[in-house]
């Protein structure tokens, strides 16, 4: 088990370091930052003198050194516009975006998870083909779109919430949520709505087809057979066997979940860390940029490695199997 | 030796016969089960009828596709879309099971009906433990304690010679060898000493030697409570040395019943015959083994009239034109055939 | 959603599984003429199609459909602007789906934004899926390193969001149709490789190729018009599949301003710049394009999804 932890957690800096690499040859081989920080009427010696406060004079190895020192100690440059270190910005940022992944991701499992087993267990009922066909619709349609239409529906025509922003927030810990007022929770219903639609319509797939599955194997013969109540049966016996591919998946789209959260919080004129992302690329921010990319490379890396440790610790077989390998 | 002549529908007083008068525990009357498939409706099982009194077993034979499972589903109410049960009567212990509400059905099943299944790999829930599984299904049926539940879930597993049943209890399915899983599937299917086991095969699926203690084990437990036992198998020898009464299935419909003995000994029916022949045994060494010519027919086109006739040595034209009707024979045996391998004359009906 | 190789086995993968599809020697003219009639047994997929098909053919005509030439500063009248929908223009027309800040008809925007979307989705597509099929079944013919090496690229960029992927690279390259098709195109080169690959693996190992191999065909002959034409099944559905999925993108990527510059408006761009309206009630600047949008893609995914059912014979039972 030892032998395999190891062996993944160096799997996962490899990917943090190629990515590194990639991020670095993307922002700062490709376009000039001294244009950006530079006046416009700046002489041949101020744009000189830029470039070698930045380091930008030094040849392209170097660069790429300073800079991977650089991040190993949580520097990632400073902003252009708040003049503050990046990673400082996006930090702050970091508690609303994943409040709002958090949310989507509790509203995925609440919707997808019924809806899937419901058409898993009726799946020619017209409910089941309903929900099945409302799945590839919560799969295809433009998010952003969805978003608008419940703004235009429940904060324009119903006034029953706000269209955007995020509500009043509480200090926890020293990181501020809007989680605990009512107030906030209104103001996240509809971001999150919008985040959990995709994935909601992914969860209710793996929930049919694991469920179908499921009801034709003999142990559910038996434990019917037993005399056990149907409710029993699909709350202990299939939950149980399709949760093992709902967690591994909704897992891995929590770090996808964090990326669309750019599109829904650009709607919803959420602050977090997406549209922060989307405002520094129209200002040509590039240091935070390139801390929301490194950051977020980071966490789908630890996300990767959690859901591989947590599959081993739900699913018996491979709990097994890691430990004697 | 029960002496209800199976099969039929005959009048009360004749079960005296053999010197039991009591009425069956499982008494299964002109059952048939249809199956709604895309090339048609299909006739899975077709006016089955069988007693199976306190006690005793009855191997209920037949080749795969011949109906045999499909009647042990019925028996527990587990026939499932798009199978359906089209007419007849299951009755336990003098009360009708067919159109009993769904509620009714589930208080009866593990707690007076009860079944094991074929392939011991997956009876068992791999994501659950092995108490968790034995527990629910005392919890179902009985209100008891969770500790109470466990303690009896031990006793049981120690009954079907589970040794260190405490450490047992809290492995998981997959820790367990085939024959392990199949002993916790008996124990967890004999913990409310159900009047009927349905046994679907539980032992093919397993080494001989496993085979052999399994069998005996199961049936010194189902004695010991007084359960009576459906054992679906198409394995003659298992038969042989297990049940009491025996009834052989093909293509929907029982061919031929009667006590283990005298079919093995004497079939009637060609094809019982013919299965017999085709059992290995020591005393044919070196004769190449018989075999029945021909495939089992697909349900979706069973052939008309006898459905055995393209496949009988025996067949004749009235084979391929008229339904052979059940015909009792001495010793409270029933076959359907026109030219049955024994020349009695039949029994009065 | 691949990761980097551990728990292979556990990913739900939405998109194909490898198959086995018949070697193209045994296709036929039949074989096509009942994949067709198989298909028009669905009557939504066969609606899809006919939807789509008129989409496509409005996308192409649109000059001479649609009621006036937004672009052309001339034929606007800025007295005309945010007009309810059915209200009639300066000019006569009557703006079915109103129209916009700049006294634009809606209708005739959208007409000319699906020319936008539909191009920038197909092109990309088509251009994305000659590049990965062909990177796809160059691995699998070559396999060993090359072909690990390749993989482990594609597991890695797709266990990358595509949106996040296409935003990043947007904001490198800078606006404009053709950049935004690039983009497009690095996003989604890693699904087709890895289709293609899945079942050139199975095809690999098939006698016709074997036979090839022993002719001493030259590899690129091999590769190419054997192995690869047999790998195409599954390729067009996923492509198609694809479309509707890189439209999507392209106008979340124009609604989030990273797109198609505001002189080419795609139908998500129109949809963006409804957004300042919507919230004072004038719905109908983000609605319609929108609803245009769905259609689309609703469309397109009907044709998938049955083309899947169609081409797959293990799904079609």
């Amino acid at each position: 088990m030892l032998v395999y932890l190891i062996r993944r957690i160096g799997q996962s800096l490899l990917v943090v370091a190629v990515m590194a690499t990639l991020v670095f040859l993307a922002m700062y081989a490709v376009g000039d930052p001294v244009d950006i920080l530079a006046s416009p009427d700046a002489d041949e010696f101020e744009r000189r003198a830029i470039a070698q406060r930045l380091g930008l004079d030094r040849p392209l190895w170097e660069q790429f050194g300073i800079f991977v020192w650089n991040a190993l100690h949580g520097d990632l440059g400073r902003s252009f516009v708040y003049n503050v270190p990046a990673v400082d910005v996006i930090l702050q940022r970091l508690p609303a975006t994943l409040e709002l992944a958090l949310a989507g991701l509790v509203f995925s499992i609440l919707i997808g998870i019924p809806l899937g087993v419901l058409a898993g267990l009726k799946p020619n009922s017209l409910i089941g083909r309903s929900v099945m066909s409302g799945s590839i619709l919560g799969f295809s349609l433009p998010n952003f779109w969805i978003g608008l239409m419940l703004i235009l529906l429940f904060a324009v025509e119903l006034r029953w919430l706000p269209a955007g922003g995020r509500g009043p927030t509480t200090s926890v810990l020293g990181l501020h949520f809007a989680l605990f007022t009512w107030d906030g929770l209104k103001h996240l219903l509809l971001p999150a709505l919008t985040l959990a639609l995709y994935k909601s319509a992914l969860v209710i797939r793996i929930a049919q087809a694991g469920t179908r599955e499921v009801m034709l194997q003999d142990y559910i013969r038996f434990a019917r057979a037993k005399g056990l109540s149907s409710r029993r049966i699909v709350l202990v016996h299939v939950l149980k066997n399709i949760l093992i591919p709902v967690v591994t998946v909704l897992g891995l789209e929590l770090g996808s979940m964090i990326a669309f959260a750019v599109v829904t919080e650009t709607v919803f004129a959420y602050p977090g860390m997406g549209k922060l992302l989307i405002d520094s690329i129209n200002r040509l921010d590039r240091p935070i940029i390139v801390a929301y990319l490194m950051l977020t490379v980071v966490i789908f890396v630890i996300i990767n490695l959690i859901v591989d440790l947590l599959y081993a610790a739900i699913d018996p077989r491979v709990r097994l199997s890691e430990a004697k390998g | 030796m029960s002496a209800e002549a199976s099969s039929l529908p005959s009048p009360q007083g004749r079960g005296t016969q053999g010197g039991r008068a009591m009425t069956p525990i499982l008494s299964v009357r002109d059952l048939v089960v249809t199956f709604a498939i895309r090339e048609g409706v299909v006739t899975a099982v077709n006016g089955v009828s069988f007693d199976v009194h306190r006690g005793e077993v009855l191997g209920l034979v037949g080749e795969s596709g011949s109906g045999k499972s499909v009647t042990g589903l019925a028996i527990l109410g587990l026939v499932d879309a798009p199978g359906r049960i089209e007419a007849g009567s299951i009755r336990l212990e003098g009360e009708e099971l067919i159109g009993k509400p769904e509620r009714e059905l589930r208080r009866l099943r593990g707690k007076r009906l009860a079944m094991i299944f074929q392939d011991p790999m997956t009876t068992l829930n791999p994501v659950l433990r092995i108490d968790t599984q034995m527990i629910e299904a005392i919890r179902a049926h009985e209100n008891v304690s969770e500790k109470a539940a466990r303690d009896r879930a031990r006793q049981a597993l120690l009954k079907v010679g589970i040794p260190s049943p405490e450490e047992r209890l809290t492995a998981y399915p997959h820790q367990f060898s085939g024959g392990m899983r199949q002993r916790v599937a008996i124990a967890t299917a004999l913990l409310h000493r159900p009047a009927v086991l349905v046994a679907d095969e539980p032992t093919t699926a397993l080494d001989v030697t496993i085979q052999a203690q399994i069998l005996a084990e199961v049936q010194e437990l189902a004695a010991e409570s007084g359960t009576a036992m459906v054992w679906i198998t198409h394995d003659l020898s298992v038969i042989a040395g297990l049940a009491d009464r025996i009834a052989v299935m093909y293509a929907g419909r029982i061919v031929e019943t009667g006590a283990v003995a005298d079919v093995l000994e004497r079939p009637i029916h060609p094809y019982t015959a013919g299965l017999i022949g085709s059992v290995p045994s020591r005393n044919k060494r070196g004769v190449p083994l018989a075999q029945i010519p021909g495939m089992t027919p697909s349900l979706a086109k069973v052939p008309p009239a006898c459905p055995f006739n393209p496949r009988c040595p025996r067949a004749s034209v009235t084979c391929r034109t008229i339904m052979p009707e059940p015909t009792p024979y001495d010793g409270a045996r029933m076959a359907r055939c026109h030219h049955p391998l024994i020349e009695q004359a039949p029994a009065a009906a | 959603m691949a990761d980097y190789g551990q728990i292979d086995s556990v990913t739900i993968a939405p998109e194909l599984p490898a198959r086995a599809p018949e070697p193209v020697a045994e296709r036929g003219e039949s074989l096509f003429a009942r994949h067709v009639s198989e298909f028009m047994r669905a009557p939504g997929a066969v609606g899809g199609l006919v939807v789509l098909v008129a989409l496509v053919l409005t996308a192409v005509f649109a000059p001479w459909i649609a009621p006036q030439n937004p672009y052309d500063l001339s034929q606007l009248d800025i007295m005309d602007n945010v007009l309810k929908p059915g209200e009639k223009l300066g000019s006569g027309i009557t703006a079915w789906l109103g129209t916009d800040d700049q006294g634009r008809d809606m209708l005739s925007a959208i007409i000319y934004g699906l020319r936008i979307s539909l191009a920038v989705g197909a092109s990309s597509v088509l251009i994305a899926c000659a590049i990965g099929a062909s990177i796809g079944v160059l691995a699998a013919y070559a396999g060993g390193r090359v072909e690990s090496v390749v993989m482990r690229i594609v597991d890695l960029q797709l266990s990358f969001p595509a949106i996040l992927v296409a935003l990043v690279l947007l904001a490198v390259f800078g606006r404009g149709v053709d950049k935004v098709v690039l983009a497009l195109v690095i996003v989604q080169w890693a699904y087709y490789a890895r289709t293609v690959r899945g079942s050139a693996l199975v095809e690999k190992r098939r006698e016709y190729i074997e036979a090839a191999r022993c002719l001493a065909l030259p590899k690129p002959r091999v590769v190419f018009r054997h192995l690869l034409p047999n790998c195409l099944p599954p390729l067009i559905v996923v492509a198609t599949v694809q479309v509707g999925h890189a439209i999507a993108l392209e106008s979340t990527l124009s609604f989030l301003g990273v797109g198609v510059p505001v002189t080419e408006p795609s139908l998500g761009m129109l949809i963006a710049h409804g957004y300042n309206y919507l919230l004072s009630g004038k719905y109908w600047i983000s609605t319609f394009p929108g609803v245009a949008l769905v259609i689309a893609i609703v469309a397109i995914n009907l044709v998938g999804d049955r083309l899947r059912d169609v081409l797959n014979p293990r799904l079609a039972r």
